[in-house]
């Protein structure tokens, strides 16, 4: 079976910079992995070439063997990193909308989650806090069964309780051959459900290894790792 | 509750030690079963490979043993649970006195300290 991401020399180019450059990387099923890095490093670029909404300049990135396009999406479920729901929208209708588009989604898991967090079906997304409103987007993204799924900054916004909980959500809801990719800031809050990290620096990977190995190796958590590899 | 972890050191040693000490505060009797990895994994909030891998690792060191089709359960070899507790207290042992000689005490003067402690707290009235 291919590897469910595959980048060869991907590059990416905005103008006249490069916001990824030569990227060389292969992930593989069944993995929590960590996209870490400073702002403009290349984190939400790789997540948007890998969901199709970006276009390489260079080289090739590949899931599951196919480039991005309307065949991928059937498999990979993409959180981006602002919201794209209509406003208009009761959260009911977004499921719903949900529910139409992809035979992979589960409604009654949406459901189940909707409960837990006391979210109201009937209020507009545009009455929603910014919090609530990310929740119900992530929410939405792990009902899907996909065998991928990118997470741009998916807890950034919520508090903290809410962000045990959004955790816990994806450990219970991603199976054991899918792959989660997830991009933050909040090293320290998602360290312990991390297979791997992986530490982009002007577009090019500075580190890939796993939790433990670094905790071995270097006798230090992901987060102080990374606050001294990107000291300013 | 997510389980209390130590940031700096290796996830699946501290999910290890954790199991061995619910085994020896009778969280697990001998011969229970223990839950699944995604349900420890859940509880503890870490990721389910690395509780694959301590589970593997106590499985490695015979404290656990696994029936192919029904789960995994805590030994019933009495000697080898004896052994673990004896390796978890020599290892509390030596860390007391390292931290005692960090702060400048000898292995005899430490000993004394630890008599006199218990000599005090013996003598305590209501304790």
């Amino acid at each position: 079976m291919s590897p469910i991401l595959e980048c060869r020399n991907l590059t990416k180019k905005y103008g006249g910079s490069y916001a990824l450059s030569g990227l060389n990387l292969t992930l593989e099923r069944g993995e929590i992995i960590g996209l870490l890095g400073p702002n403009g490093s290349g984190k939400s670029s790789l997540i948007k070439l890998a969901a199709g909404v970006l276009q390489p300049t260079a080289g090739e990135i590949l899931l599951s063997g196919k480039a991005p396009g309307a065949e991928t999406k059937r498999f990979v479920s993409y959180l981006p990193d602002r919201s794209y729901l209509g406003r208009q929208m009761r959260v009911s209708e977004a499921v719903d909308y949900y529910n139409t588009f992809y035979d992979n989604f589960r409604p009654e898991r949406a459901s189940g989650m909707l409960d837990s967090l006391e979210i109201d079906r009937r209020a507009r997304l545009s009455s929603l806090s910014k919090g609530t409103l990310e929740k119900v987007q992530l929410i939405l993204v792990m009902s899907r069964d996909a065998d991928l799924y990118l997470l741009d900054e998916p807890i950034g916004g919520v508090d903290p309780a809410a962000r045990d909980y959004i955790l816990q959500t994806i450990l219970t809801n991603y199976n054991e051959n899918a792959t989660v990719l997830l991009s933050t800031h909040l090293i320290s809050d998602i360290e312990n459900i991390l297979d791997r990290v992986l530490f982009l620096r002007g577009g090019q990977l500075a580190l890939n290894a796993s939790v433990d190995e670094i905790r071995t190796e270097y006798g230090k958590s992901v987060d102080t790792l990374f606050r001294e590899v990107f000291k300013c | 509750m997510p389980w209390k972890l130590d940031s700096s050191r290796p996830i699946y040693l501290q999910l290890m030690e954790r199991i061995q000490h619910d085994i020896i505060s009778g969280v697990y009797r001998p011969g229970d079963k223990i839950p699944s990895v995604r349900d420890l994994a859940l509880e503890a909030s870490v990721n389910p490979n690395t509780m694959q891998k301590a589970l593997s690792e106590l499985e490695r060191s015979g404290l656990v043993y696994s029936q192919r089709t029904s789960g995994r359960f805590i030994t019933e070899d009495e000697k080898m649970l004896k052994k673990m507790k004896m390796d978890l207290a020599a290892e509390h042992i030596q860390q007391f006195f390292e931290q005692m000689h960090h702060l400048g005490f000898s292995d005899e003067e430490a000993l004394d300290l630890i008599r006199e402690t218990l000599r005090r707290k013996n003598n305590e009235p209501d304790s």
